[in-house]
C-alpha cells in the first residue's frame, strides 16, 4: 500500500506540474470568470431596462374633475404597492373619439378610459382591455371612496429568531451548495475522461505499467486533477468572496447552516473532492477505454447526462430529510456527497457524515478497482479470470 | 544495489502461454536467463517476444505457466530492481529531458532529486548536455530514444529488459548503445533483450533464444546454435571428375565452380587423402563454421529467416 501510493504520488506530481505550470492553465484559471463578468455587464443593461418605465399608458378622456381623482387614486394606491404594478394615466383630448384617437399615427396611449368615474367605458384591443379593465376598476373604486378609503397600519413586532425562516434558510444553503458542488465537478471532473489517452497515444502507458501498479497510475491522475481543481476552488472561491465583500450590504445577516460555517465549508470541501472522485474513477476507467481522444469526446454527452440525473436524483430528495429518497439519495454512491452536504445543512449531527465519507472513499476503491480491471484486460490484453483480477494486490 | 545477492537466474518462466483469442501469441515458453549475462531472444516480427518479454516483466499475466523475476514470483514487486525500454518508445513531449529520465527513475524509487542530477550528468556524459533542458518535442528521434534508454538505466537496476533496442537508431547509435549494454554487463547487470537482427545478437549475446510462432525453437549459447550445423567445406579443384569424386559426401553441391558440402563426421583427413590419391589437383579447400543466421536458418526455418531480413531491412529504413 505505501509503495502504491508512493507511485501514485510521483505519477500525481507529474501531472499536476504539467498542468498547473503550463500555459493554458491560466485560461483554466480565467475561464469561469469570463461568465461573471459577461453576466455583470449584461446584469448592468438589464437593470437599465428594468428601471424604465414599462407601465401601460391609458388615456383618460374623462372630465376634468373625474381625471383628477382618478389620478390622485393611482397615486395613493401605488405608494401601497410595487412599483410598476399600476398603470401610468395620461389625459387626453375629450374633443374626439376614443376609436379616432387610438387610430391616430401619432396615438401613444394603449387603451382610453372615458366616460365617468361611477361607469367607466374603456376602447381598445380586447386583450389590453382584459389586462388593464381589474387596474382601472381598482383606480375608480379608490377614487369613488376617497377620503374615506382609510389605509389600515401594519404593526411591526420584530424577534431575533424565527425556526420557520432558518428552516427555510438552510434548506436554501443546502440547494446552493449541491448547485455549486455539481457544477464544480461539471466542469472539471469530465476533464478526467481524456486523462489516460496522453499516456496510451504517446506510448507511455507501457513504462508506467510495466513499473507500477495501474491503480497507482489511476489513483495518481486522480489525485493531480483533484489537486489541480482545488487550485481553481480556491481562486475562484476566492474572488467571489472578495466580490462578495466588497457589493455586500452591510446591515445583509447570512442563514447559519445547521452545523455552522467553519465545518460546512469543510464538509463542502470534502463532498466536493468525494463527488470529484467518485465521478473521476469513473470516468478514468470509462476514459482508459477510448483509444481516440474522438471517442473521448463521443463519451462526454452520456456522462453529463449521467450526472445530471445524479444531481436531480440529490436535488429532488433535498427538503425530504429522513424520507425514503433522501436516504437512497444517502446511500448511492454517486448522489450520496450532494445529499450529504444537504443534510450538513439542515442538521447538526456529525456521525452521518463520517459514515458517509468512509462509504464514499470505499467505492472510490471499488471502482477503481473495477477500472483497473478492464483496463488490464481489454488495454493491456492481460489474463486472468474477473474474480481473481478483482481481488489480487495491485503488485501482483 | 549490485552487491545484493542476485539469483542464479534472473529471469524465469515455465509453460508460459498466452493467447489473443484464438492466437497463441506465447505458446509453452520455458526461458532461464542467467543472472549477469547478455540474453538476446531472437525472432522475426509477430514470433512473439514482445508478448514474452511483457509477460515475464508483470504488465500481462499469462494464462498458464508461472514466472519470476529476480527470483520473486510478483514481477512488480522487483520494480525497483528492473530497467525496461518497450518497444514502442513513449515520453512526455512537453517535459524537459532530464526530467523525463528522473521521472522514469522516480517510478522506480529512485529519489527525483537524486534522479535529475544523476541525468543531467548522464547526458553530459554521453555528449548531450545541451539537450538537458529541451522539451522532448524539440529532440530528435534518436536522441529521444537516448533519453529513454537512460532513463531505463537511471535508478541503477539489476536487470535491464529491452524490448528491440536498436530499433529506429542509426549506425553509430546502435554501435554506442551495444557498448552501453556490454558496460552495464560488465558492471554484472543482467541484460536480457529482444531483436530481429541476428547480428547485434551474434556479437552481444553469451546465450540466446530463438522464438518462431510463440515457441522457442532453441535455446542455450550462441556457439551452442551454431553447432547444431556442421562447419561448411568449401572445396575448389583443377579437374571436375574422377575417382576422387566418389570420396565427397553424397549431398554434396557444385556452386559457382567449387564444392560444397557439410564437414564429415570422420573429419576431413579422410577425405583430404582420396583428393591426393585420386590426383583431384586441389586449388583451394577452406573449412567455415556456419554463423548465427545458418544456425536460425537451420533452427526457425527459411521462411523465419526471410522474415527477420526483411525486418532488418524495414528497420534500416526508418533509422
Amino acid at each position: 500500500m505505501k509503495e502504491m501510493m508512493r507511485a501514485a504520488f510521483v505519477i500525481a506530481r507529474r501531472d499536476f506540474t504539467a498542468v498547473v505550470l503550463s500555459r493554458t492553465f491560466i485560461l483554466f484559471l480565467l475561464g469561469p470568470l469570463f461568465p461573471i463578468i459577461i453576466g455583470m455587464a449584461f446584469g448592468g443593461l438589464g437593470s437599465r431596462i428594468s428601471s424604465t418605465d414599462l407601465r401601460p399608458v391609458v388615456g383618460l378622456a374623462m372630465p376634468a374633475a373625474d381625471a383628477a381623482r382618478m389620478e390622485q387614486a393611482q397615486a395613493r394606491l401605488s405608494e401601497r404597492m410595487a412599483t410598476q404594478s399600476l398603470p401610468v394615466l395620461r389625459r387626453v383630448s375629450l374633443s374626439s373619439e376614443p376609436r379616432a384617437q387610438l387610430a391616430k399615427a401619432n396615438a401613444d396611449v394603449v387603451v382610453i378610459v372615458s366616460g365617468s368615474l361611477t361607469r367607466p367605458i374603456m376602447t381598445g384591443q380586447p386583450d389590453d382591455i382584459k389586462r388593464l379593465e381589474g387596474d382601472i376598476s381598482l383606480i375608480a373604486s379608490a377614487a369613488l371612496a376617497e377620503k374615506s378609503l382609510h389605509m389600515v397600519h401594519v404593526e411591526p413586532q420584530p424577534v431575533s429568531t424565527s425556526i420557520g425562516a432558518q428552516t427555510q434558510g438552510r434548506l436554501i444553503i443546502g440547494r446552493i451548495a449541491q448547485i455549486v458542488i455539481f457544477f464544480l465537478t461539471l466542469l472539471l471532473a469530465g476533464m478526467i475522461l481524456s486523462n489516460l489517452v496522453e499516456e496510451k497515444t504517446n506510448k507511455i502507458i507501457e513504462i508506467l505499467a510495466a513499473a507500477v501498479p495501474v491503480d497507482a497510475i489511476f489513483l495518481g491522475k486522480l489525485m493531480a486533477m483533484l489537486a489541480m481543481s482545488f487550485v481553481g476552488i480556491f481562486f475562484w472561491g476566492g474572488t467571489a468572496f472578495a466580490a462578495f465583500l466588497a457589493v455586500k450590504d452591510p446591515g445583509t445577516s447570512l442563514a447559519e447552516p445547521a452545523m455552522g460555517w467553519p465545518l460546512f465549508l469543510m464538509l463542502g470541501l470534502i463532498y466536493f473532492a468525494m463527488a470529484y472522485t467518485l465521478l473521476g474513477s469513473l470516468f478514468i476507467g470509462i476514459g482508459a477505454q477510448a483509444a481516440t481522444v474522438r471517442e473521448v469526446q463521443t463519451l462526454n454527452m452520456p456522462v453529463t447526462m449521467a450526472q445530471m440525473l445524479i444531481f436531480f436524483f440529490a436535488s429532488y430528495a433535498v427538503d425530504k430529510m429522513g424520507s425514503p429518497p433522501e436516504i437512497a439519495a444517502v446511500i448511492l454512491p454517486f448522489s450520496s456527497p450532494f445529499a450529504m452536504i444537504a443534510r450538513a445543512a439542515q442538521v447538526d449531527a456529525l456521525w452521518p457524515h463520517l459514515l458517509a465519507i468512509i462509504w464514499q472513499m470505499v467505492w472510490v476503491g471499488i471502482i477503481i478497482r473495477i477500472g483497473v480491471l478492464l483496463f488490464r484486460r481489454h488495454v493491456l490484453k492481460s489474463g486472468g479470470g474477473w474474480w481473481k483480477q478483482l481481488f489480487r494486490s495491485a503488485t501482483g | 544495489m549490485i552487491g545484493a545477492p542476485q539469483p542464479t537466474y534472473a529471469v524465469e518462466g515455465q509453460g508460459l502461454v498466452k493467447t489473443f483469442g484464438q492466437f497463441r501469441a506465447v505458446d509453452g515458453i520455458d526461458i532461464a536467463v542467467p543472472a549477469g549475462s547478455i540474453y538476446g531472444v531472437l525472432g522475426p516480427n509477430g514470433a512473439g517476444k514482445t508478448t514474452l518479454l511483457r509477460t515475464l516483466l508483470g504488465i500481462i499475466d499469462p494464462d498458464e505457466g508461472h514466472r519470476s523475476l529476480l527470483g520473486d514470483p510478483t514481477p512488480l514487486r522487483q520494480a525497483r530492481n528492473v530497467g525496461y525500454l518497450p518497444e514502442e518508445r513513449g515520453l512526455y513531449p512537453s517535459m524537459k529531458a532530464f526530467e523525463a529520465i528522473a521521472f522514469m527513475g522516480a517510478l522506480r524509487g529512485l529519489p527525483l532529486k537524486t534522479g535529475r542530477e544523476r541525468a543531467r550528468a548522464m547526458l553530459a556524459d554521453y555528449g548531450m548536455g545541451a539537450a538537458a533542458e529541451k522539451p522532448i518535442r524539440q529532440l530528435s528521434k534518436g536522441m529521444a530514444q537516448t533519453v529513454q534508454l537512460f532513463g531505463t538505466i537511471i535508478h541503477e537496476p539489476q536487470l535491464i529488459v529491452l524490448d528491440e533496442p536498436f530499433s529506429g537508431l542509426d549506425a553509430f547509435n546502435q554501435g554506442k548503445l551495444e557498448a552501453l549494454i556490454r558496460d552495464q554487463a560488465r558492471r554484472g547487470v543482467t541484460v536480457l533483450f529482444s531483436t530481429h537482427v541476428i547480428a547485434h545478437a551474434e556479437r552481444l549475446c553469451e546465450r540466446i533464444a530463438i522464438v518462431a510462432g510463440g515457441r522457442i525453437r532453441f535455446e542455450g549459447t550462441v556457439a551452442k546454435a551454431r553447432d547444431r550445423l556442421r562447419p561448411q567445406v568449401r572445396l575448389r579443384t583443377r579437374l571436375s571428375d574422377g575417382n576422387w569424386r566418389r570420396a565427397l559426401p553424397a549431398e554434396t553441391l557444385a556452386e559457382d565452380g567449387a564444392w560444397h558440402f557439410a564437414l564429415p563426421e570422420e573429419g576431413i583427413e579422410p577425405l583430404l587423402r582420396a583428393l591426393l590419391d585420386g590426383n583431384a589437383g586441389i586449388e583451394s579447400l577452406s573449412i567455415e563454421r556456419p554463423g548465427l543466421h545458418d544456425a536460425f536458418v537451420a533452427i526457425a526455418g527459411e521462411a523465419a529467416a526471410r522474415q527477420m531480413q526483411e525486418d532488418e531491412a524495414r528497420m534500416e529504413e526508418d533509422a
